[in-house]
């Protein structure tokens, strides 16, 4: 089978944009908790939020600067593998990138030093303010990644001349059909990670009865948070499915794996979607509800995939069951935030062990629901790179060959592997430290545009510690 | 309504973020790439510490300018990726491999074996991959309609590998002398012993490059020996700089070595600009021609002349707290 660097090239980059993708997710909503923290210990001043959000600062530092590094990646990517596409759009993604850059360079400068390092340098409130600049400065830069990637899948405020995008409106092009729906569903998104993360972790903490009184007010407050966003965005989602399926009615037909455009359509709730025939094998589902959802109507009809030639259609199966389990993940959230509800109306919140371990594997659950969410929208719009104007095929480099993408592939996959291998491992290694870790001693090297410097917990577990107590490293002996 | 030259304004933005990228990163590659040969492991500790507090800035100059040149000139960007794709790829994996080695050899013990090694080996193949592609821009490009249509190593040839040792000697002694600012006692007095060999390494490189270069492109050949032009200052005050290391080293002053290697790299690099002037993707295409759209172009630049003051700022104050010596044991960190 000869290789084909199309199929390589889209495999890299969704490798390497979903390991990318799941670090800042978690910081936007990590930073916006951090800032309620400091917040409330401001104007509480009581001693239970700064450990927490000094703490949950040193988390952030560390997923932060994984996110940095990934992220150094991205910006070759579009380069190296869909160069075509680059001299395209670089009238419009140039700019925008550049910009989110330059929102990234500034957070660091100015605020991110402040936040990490400056708790006992600076005012109580000048700490707050940064903690809130960090938040604001993580939603920018998410403002400029999604704009871009909402100008590929519902182009618009430009003209396409002699194979070139040329701006004739930046506030069209930024503030592009599907720009508010998706900004919104991956704010809520970056909140749920933030939330689910934090309230797993305190649920582990409690069921080793460590630092009880601070991690049942995290858990707590964890809870009353999703208890709201977990239902605000299945609504945020249903609006941005309603707007897909405007501007992408394909992708919508994957999604719902409706292969032929008709009335009464069923909600699947099993299916295995068969593109070479066009039809789905073992169907089960709910009848009409499909249409109901997307028309308000029972019978309202739904554009099918036999709307676009065979060849303009997306991989129905993974789309299809990508946006399932994504749904899924959103039904299995709504019920542990209503489930935390119950428990606390009946003060047994925190000593139910079965919810607290529930929680502690909901914490991962996020991860997979923001990665299978991104599957439908990125794999949904194929064959388009630029939806309506512009193919992957035509989008990717020309002098690549097979050899040579899976050359890179297999490298960054071990690259990959090995780095963060470490660097997860290490961010296991903070929490099992957790609260109780007193290390808080500045170094002097410590910078903001190296996050990881915040957390001083040693690579290594100490024979006989039981990450309580730790010792030093050696090389960190004088200040 | 197209006030200005927007395209050569870009074109000295990015011109300049490249040697200042050179510059600052390329003395702490340097001290990655000295990192093996190091007398001991607390000297490998003094070391890293005296890098530790101001090599971050770096990668902002190197995210800038890869963002920065798919905005002002995509061509460059969707010529040189796709034809250094190997090369691209191992520039940032070794970079990858040795920032992350930065942060976690300070937290390490017993596996602190490991992160030397990542933090030396990274180093040295992202110094040899900027060399190369270096070599591979004087070299030019197989271009058809603004795209490559060359092969996969065309960027490896004998003169891309000279050039990217040429890279590895020009870092490692911008290091060694970067240390003998930063140190005292038995490491500073290593940097001076190592320096001068790597000086000669330098000069024999770049003498080799200089010669051949004329050789393989005519345009060179015609700038340089058609007429005697003023331009022949620029390597006169190169051999300058290199004697200026060589006596500084000797006399065993501090502060000289540094500046004069850095004083070597601009000469140098302002003898390639005014080689290859105006042509960024040779030997076709000239700034003008790779520059994107003037709108595209202005938007870009009003955020950009907003904050390249500050990263100059930051830059400057990060340099300014942490001058001084560092001593082993009582490192920064």
């Amino acid at each position: 089978m000869e290789l084909d660097p199309l199929i390589l090239s889209r495999i890299q980059f969704a490798f390497v944009v979903s390991f990318h993708a799941i670090f800042p997710v978690f910081t936007i909503g990590l930073a916006s908790y951090i800032a309620v923290l400091e917040g409330l210990a401001f104007k509480t001043r009581n001693p239970v939020w700064t450990k927490l959000s000094t703490f949950w600062t040193k988390v952030f530092a560390v997923v932060f600067g994984m996110g940095v590094v990934s992220g150094i990646v991205m910006s070759f990517q579009f380069g190296t593998n869909w160069s075509a596409f680059s001299q395209a759009s670089a009238n419009f993604l140039g700019p925008i990138l550049s910009y989110e850059v330059i929102t990234a360079f500034f957070l660091e400068a100015a605020f991110l030093g402040v936040l990490l390092f400056g708790r006992d340098k600076v005012p109580a409130g000048v700490h707050l303010f940064a903690a809130i600049m960090v938040a604001t400065g993580t939603f920018i830069s998410s403002f400029w990644i999604l704009a871009a990637n909402s100008w590929m899948q519902t182009p618009a405020g430009v003209e396409f001349r002699e194979g070139v995008f040329h701006v004739v409106s930046w506030s069209e092009a930024i503030f592009n059909p599907s720009f508010p729906y998706r900004f919104m569903h991956m704010a809520l998104a970056s909140f749920l990670t933030g939330g689910f993360v934090v309230a797993g972790v305190s649920a582990w903490y409690l069921l080793r009865g460590r630092e009880v009184e601070a991690n049942r007010k995290a858990l707590s407050m964890c809870l009353w948070l999703l208890l709201f966003i977990a239902p605000a965005q299945a609504v945020v989602g249903d609006f941005h499915g309603l707007n897909t399926l405007e501007h992408q009615p394909t992708k919508v037909a994957a999604m719902e794996g409706n292969w032929e455009t008709s009335r009464n359509v069923p909600l699947l709730l099993f299916a295995i979607p068969d593109q070479e025939n066009q039809t789905n094998h073992f169907e089960i589902g709910i009848p009409s509800l499909a249409s109901l959802i997307l028309t308000h109507e029972w019978d309202g009809e739904v554009p099918g995939l036999n709307e676009v030639a065979v060849e303009e259609q997306p991989p129905v199966a993974i789309v299809f069951w990508s946006f399932r389990i994504m749904v899924g993940i959103g039904v299995l959230m709504i019920l542990f935030a209503l489930a935390g509800l119950f428990l606390r109306a009946g003060g047994r919140l925190y000593k139910t062990r079965w919810y607290l371990q529930g929680m502690r594997f909901m914490s991962i659950a996020p991860f997979f629901a923001v990665l299978t969410g991104w599957f439908v929208t990125e794999v949904g719009r194929a064959p388009w790179l630029v939806y309506g104007m512009m193919t992957q095929a035509e989008s990717v480099t020309p002098s690549l060959t097979g050899g040579m993408a899976l050359f890179t592939l297999i490298g960054y996959i071990v690259v990959y592997a090995l780095v963060f291998s470490a660097g997860v491992y290490y961010l296991m290694r903070v929490l099992y430290v957790g609260l109780e870790d007193a290390d808080d001693e500045e170094h002097a090297s410590d910078r903001p545009a190296r996050p990881l410097s915040a957390a001083h917990v040693p690579f290594e577990i100490e024979s006989g510690s039981h990450g309580v107590h730790q010792a030093k490293p050696a090389n960190e002996g004088g200040h | 309504m197209e006030l200005f030259d927007l395209a050569l304004i870009w074109a000295f933005i990015i011109g300049f973020g490249i040697i200042m990228y050179v510059l600052m990163d390329g003395f702490d590659l340097g001290v990655g790439i000295l990192f093996p040969f190091a007398p001991s492991e607390e000297d490998r500790d003094t070391m890293m510490n005296s890098v530790a507090p101001v090599w971050d800035g770096n990668e902002t100059w190197l995210v800038l300018g890869g963002a920065g040149l798919l905005a002002a000139f995509p061509m460059v960007y969707s010529i040189f990726l796709p034809a250094l794709y190997i090369g691209v790829f191992l520039l940032l994996a070794g970079l990858i491999f040795r920032g992350v080695a930065f942060e976690f050899r300070f937290k390490a013990r017993t596996s602190r074996y490991l992160w030397n090694w990542s933090f030396a080996g990274g180093s040295t193949i992202a110094a040899f991959a900027q060399g190369a592609v270096v070599g591979a821009y004087i070299q030019g490009f197989n271009t058809v309609n603004g795209a490559y249509v060359g092969g996969a190593l065309d960027w490896l040839t004998p003169f891309t590998v000279l050039t990217g040792l040429g890279m590895l000697a020009g870092y490692a002694l911008l290091g060694s002398t970067w240390l003998i600012m930063k140190t005292e006692g038995r490491l500073q007095e290593w940097a001076y012993r190592v320096s001068a060999p790597l000086l000669i390494a330098v000069l024999v490189v770049f003498g080799i490059i200089s010669v051949w270069t004329p050789f393989v492109d005519d345009m060179v050949r015609e700038r340089w020996f058609s007429n005697l032009s003023v331009i022949w200052i620029l390597p006169a005050l190169t051999l300058l700089c290199a004697f200026q290391i060589w006596r500084s080293v000797r006399n065993r002053f501090e502060g000289m070595p540094f500046v004069a290697t850095m004083g070597l790299f601009i000469t140098t690099y302002l003898g390639l600009v005014v080689s290859k002037w105006p042509y960024v993707v040779p030997p076709n295409y000239t700034l003008w021609d790779a520059a994107s759209a003037y709108e595209s172009q202005l938007f870009l630049l009003l955020g950009l002349l907003f904050v390249i003051p500050i990263v100059l700022a930051y830059t400057a104050w990060t340099y300014w707290v942490f001058r001084g010596k560092v001593r082993a044991g009582e490192g920064y960190h």
